[in-house]
C-alpha cells in the first residue's frame, strides 16, 4: 500500500505536451545552423568569430542582468544564444569587435531586460540592436566583404545588391536604368554567393531551417507567407509600373534580410500577435513596409525597420484582432 | 441507420491517449462490498437530505436520500443491509461531504420498488421523465448534471435533435468504449427512450475513431433502429466537451451563455442512457456504474462494473494493487480529473474513471512568464484568450478576464497542456471565476 501523504494534490490538467521555453529557443537556433554556417563558408573565419563573440557576450550580458534585477539566471534557456546568434546574423562578418559587444549589450540589456526580461519586451531585441549600430556606425554596419569564393585572396568590399540598386536611383541620373547593373544570378542568390549580412545571404539555407520550424510547429505558416506574400505582389505592381526603376518581385524576395526576417525575426513570439489573423496582418505590415523602404526610404534595405515598426503595432493588433468566440457566431437560426 | 463522418471543432489538442491500457480488458462486475458509502451530494445542484437514520434496515434499490428542490437528485442504497453512520466521509470532489454508511448483510435483496414493468414501450413522455428523476439520474460523463432537468426543457424551446455522447476524448478512460461494445442494445434502448420522452426524431451517437470497434457494433445494432445515425469523429480532445460535440456532429454552436436546448439539441452520456434504460425498463434506479481503474501505478488496468459507494480500496485490489509508490490518484481523465488527498474514496455516480500515477510520472513545473506562443489561443476550444485571462486572474483584474469571456471557458485544459512557459492556465482561469462567481452571488 503507498503512503497517502506523498499523494499530490494539483489543478487539472495533470499531464503536459513536453514543450518548454529552453526547446523552443534551442529548436529554432538548431534552423539557423544551416544559414549561419553557410555564411562561416562563404565569409570565412571572420564570420565564425563574429558568431561565437556574438552568442557569448549576450549569454554574458543576460545572467549579469538577471543577477543585477535579482531573477533566476536562466542563461542556459536559449534565448540569449537565439538573440546573440540572430544579431551576429544581421552583421557584416567583417564588424570589428567592439562592434559586436555593443550591439549584444543594446540587444541584451536595452532590447530585452530594461524591458522586464523575456516576454516583456516590445521590439524584437537583435533587431534593435542592427538598427541602432546601423544608425551609429554606418560605415561599419554597410560595409560587405565579398565572399571568398568571388574575392579571391582579398576580402574586397562590395555593395550589396539592393545597395547597387539604391546609389543607381540616388545618382540623379537622366536615364536611370537598374536593369544594367551587374547583379549576381538568381542561382548566386538563392546560393547566396554575394555581398551581404553574414546570416541573411544564403536563401536555399535559411530555407531549409524556416521550413524546419514549420515542420516542428515551432511557426505556423502566417507570418512567412503574409511576409513574403505581401513584398512579392507590392513589389511586382511597382515592377510592372516602372521595370527601369523598381527591381523585379523575384529580386526583391531573394535579396537583403527579407528570408531572414520572414522565418526567424518577424516570428519571434513575443514580439508578434498571437492570433492567426494578427500575424497575417501582422506579416503582410512587414512586407509592405520593406518593399516601401526599399523603393522610396533613404536606405536600400527596410526588413529590420518595417519589423521594428509592426513590432510597435503588436499590442494594437491584439487588442483589436481577436478569435471569434465559441457561440458568438451568426446563422444559427 | 447511418453511418456520417463527424464535422469537427475548432482547437483542441492530441494527448496520448493511454487506452491501450484498458481498452481490451472486458468489464468485470465486482462482488457485492461489505460496506459502502453514498454521498448526498453526487451531482451538480443541491444536495440531497437522508431518509434514514443509523440502525435502519435498507434495501438494494431502495430510496435513501431525497432530492431537494428541482435541480437535485435522489440517492439510493446499492446494497441491502443496515445503516451504520449518517456522517462527513471522504468525498472524490476533494472535502468531507455527508455520505450514508451502509453495512451489507450479504443477501443483496432488491427494494420492493424494483420492479420490471413489461410495458415500458408504451409509456408516456411525463411518466418517462418522472421515473428518470426518481432514479437519480445525473449525467456520467463526469459534470455529473441531473438527467431530469436537461430533459425538462421550457415550452418554448422545441428540442429536435438527441446527441448521445460516446466520444470519450479523455485519455485512459475506456469505460464507454467497453459499455458500448459489451452492451450497445442497452446503449439504443436508452437513447430512444430519452428521444421518446422528448419527441425527437433525430438521435446521433457520436463516437471518436479511435474506437472502430465500438463503431461498428453500434452500427450494426443500430440497423433495426429507425432515424439513429452514428456518427464518426475523428480523434481530437475535447470532442466530448457538449459544445464541441454538438459541433462536431452537427455544425451548430451553441450561443455563448447559453444551453444546448437553445439549437434545439440536449446530449447525453452512453453511461447514462444504458442507465436509463434500466430505471425504465427495470426499474432499477442508478446504484452501480462501470469505473476504468487504470494508470501505470496498478498491475492490471481494467474496467469494473461496481456498486455506487464502493471504496476505491476495492477497485485498487480488483486492479491487483499498486506497482509501485504512487504519486497521483486522479478521479476521473488526466485532462479534466481531480486529484485524490486518499486512497478511500467511494464511487460516485459521475467517477468514469481512477487513474493511478506512480510518483516517477509526477511532475511539477514552475511557472515562467508568458513568450507570447499563442499556442494555447490556437487549441482554445472556445475560441478565448488563454494567455490573457492567465496574466488578468495574476493581476486580480477579475472583471477584465470576466469581459474576454472568462464565464464561457470549461477548463478543458488544452491551453495548460501545450504551454511552453508551463503556466498554470486553467488555476488561475478557476482562481478569477471564484471570485467573479462569489461577487454575483452577493449581487444576486
Amino acid at each position: 500500500m503507498s503512503d497517502e501523504r506523498l499523494l499530490t494534490l494539483s489543478s487539472s490538467p495533470h499531464i503536459r505536451d513536453g514543450s518548454s521555453v529552453p526547446k523552443v529557443m534551442h529548436t529554432v537556433v538548431l534552423a539557423l545552423v544551416p544559414g549561419a554556417a553557410m555564411g562561416v563558408y562563404l565569409f570565412g573565419m571572420p564570420a565564425l568569430v563574429t558568431i561565437l563573440l556574438a552568442i557569448a557576450s549576450c549569454m554574458g550580458l543576460e545572467a549579469w542582468m538577471q543577477w543585477l534585477t535579482g531573477r533566476k539566471i536562466t542563461v542556459f534557456d536559449g534565448s540569449a544564444i537565439l538573440t546573440g546568434l540572430l544579431l551576429a546574423m544581421n552583421l557584416p562578418s567583417s564588424a570589428p569587435w567592439w562592434l559586436t559587444i555593443i550591439g549584444s549589450l543594446v540587444a541584451i540589456v536595452i532590447g530585452k531586460h530594461l524591458y522586464g526580461g523575456l516576454g516583456q519586451n516590445i521590439f524584437n531585441p537583435a533587431l534593435v540592436a542592427r538598427v541602432f549600430l546601423l544608425i551609429s556606425w554606418p560605415v561599419q554596419m554597410t560595409s560587405f566583404p565579398s565572399p571568398k569564393a568571388l574575392a579571391g585572396a582579398d576580402a574586397v568590399s562590395s555593395a550589396t545588391p539592393l545597395t547597387a540598386i539604391k546609389m543607381e536611383l540616388m545618382s540623379h541620373k537622366a536615364n536611370i536604368d537598374i536593369t544594367q547593373l551587374p547583379q549576381p544570378s538568381t542561382f548566386d542568390l538563392i546560393l547566396g554567393v554575394h555581398g551581404g549580412s553574414l546570416g541573411e545571404v544564403s536563401i536555399i539555407a535559411l530555407l531549409i531551417g524556416g521550413l524546419y520550424l514549420l515542420y516542428k510547429k515551432i511557426i505556423t505558416w502566417h507570418i512567412p507567407v503574409s511576409f513574403i506574400g505581401t513584398a512579392l505582389v507590392f513589389s511586382a505592381i511597382m515592377w510592372l509600373v516602372d521595370p527601369m526603376k523598381y527591381a523585379n518581385p523575384i529580386f526583391h524576395v531573394l535579396t537583403g534580410g527579407l528570408i531572414l526576417g520572414a522565418f526567424f525575426m518577424a516570428t519571434d513570439y513575443v514580439t508578434s500577435p498571437v492570433t492567426n489573423k494578427g500575424m497575417l496582418i501582422f506579416g503582410a505590415g512587414c512586407g509592405f513596409l520593406t518593399i516601401l523602404i526599399r523603393l522610396f526610404g533613404g536606405y536600400p534595405e527596410g526588413v529590420s525597420f518595417a519589423i521594428l515598426l509592426m513590432n510597435l503595432a503588436t499590442p494594437l493588433i491584439d487588442k483589436l484582432v481577436t478569435p471569434s468566440k465559441y457561440g458568438e457566431v451568426k446563422g444559427n437560426g | 441507420m447511418q453511418l456520417i463522418k463527424g464535422k469537427g471543432f475548432r482547437g483542441g489538442v492530441h494527448p496520448p491517449d493511454g487506452k491501450e491500457l484498458s481498452r481490451a480488458k472486458a468489464v468485470v462486475t465486482l462482488p457485492v462490498p461489505e460496506k459502502v458509502i453514498i454521498p448526498l451530494s453526487q451531482h451538480i445542484g443541491s444536495p440531497a437530505e437522508s431518509l434514514v437514520k443509523v440502525g435502519d434496515i435498507v434495501k438494494k434499490g431502495q430510496k435513501i436520500g431525497e432530492a431537494k428542490g428541482f435541480v437535485s437528485v435522489p440517492v439510493h442504497a446499492s446494497i441491502s443491509g443496515k445503516v451504520t453512520a449518517v456522517a462527513n466521509f471522504p468525498h472524490p470532489a476533494g472535502k468531507s461531504l455527508p455520505a450514508i454508511q451502509i453495512e451489507s448483510d450479504g443477501l443483496d435483496e432488491w427494494a420492493e420498488t424494483v420492479k420490471e414493468n413489461p410495458n415500458y414501450k408504451n409509456l408516456s413522455p411525463d411518466k418517462i421523465k418522472s421515473i428518470i428523476q426518481d432514479a437519480g439520474m445525473v449525467g456520467m460523463g463526469g459534470a455529473a448534471f441531473p438527467t431530469h432537468v436537461k430533459l425538462s426543457p421550457p415550452a418554448n424551446k422545441k428540442i429536435d435533435t438527441l446527441i448521445i455522447n460516446g466520444a470519450e476524448c479523455e485519455p485512459y478512460l475506456t469505460a464507454d468504449h467497453r459499455l458500448m461494445l459489451e452492451e450497445p442494445t442497452k446503449v439504443l434502448e436508452g437513447a430512444v427512450i430519452v428521444a421518446k420522452a422528448l419527441s425527437i426524431k433525430d438521435i446521433f451517437i457520436g463516437i471518436e475513431d479511435n474506437k472502430p470497434d465500438a463503431i461498428k457494433v453500434l452500427a450494426d445494432a443500430a440497423r433495426s433502429y429507425e432515424g439513429v445515425k452514428i456518427v464518426s469523429l475523428k480523434v481530437m480532445y475535447p470532442q466530448g466537451g457538449e459544445k464541441q460535440l454538438i459541433n462536431a456532429v452537427t455544425g451548430k454552436e451553441v450561443p455563448s451563455g447559453g444551453l444546448p436546448m437553445d439549437v434545439g439539441i440536449i446530449v447525453q452520456n452512453v453511461a447514462t442512457v444504458a442507465a436509463i434504460y434500466d430505471a425504465v425498463r427495470f426499474g432499477i434506479p442508478l446504484i452501480e456504474r462501470i469505473v476504468t481503474v487504470t494508470g501505470s501505478g496498478v498491475k492490471e488496468p481494467g474496467n469494473f462494473r461496481v456498486r455506487i459507494g464502493t471504496s476505491s480500496l476495492k477497485l485498487i485490489e480488483a486492479a491487483h494493487g499498486f506497482k509501485t509508490e504512487i504519486g497521483k490518484v486522479i478521479s476521473g481523465g488526466p485532462m479534466m480529473g481531480m486529484t485524490q488527498y486518499t486512497l478511500d474514496v467511494p464511487v460516485v455516480k459521475g467517477m468514469s474513471g481512477l487513474l493511478f500515477f506512480p510518483q516517477s510520472e509526477v511532475k511539477s513545473y514552475t511557472p515562467e512568464a508568458c513568450i507570447r506562443c499563442g499556442r494555447c489561443v490556437a487549441v482554445c476550444p472556445m475560441g478565448l484568450l488563454p494567455n490573457m485571462l492567465g496574466i488578468y486572474a495574476e493581476l486580480e483584474r477579475f472583471e477584465d478576464a470576466e469581459k474576454i469571456g472568462l464565464m464561457d471557458c470549461m477548463e478543458c485544459g488544452s491551453c495548460s497542456y501545450v504551454c511552453p512557459s508551463r503556466r498554470p492556465l486553467v488555476h488561475l482561469i478557476r482562481y478569477a471565476k471564484t471570485d467573479v462567481i462569489s461577487k454575483r452571488k452577493k449581487a444576486a
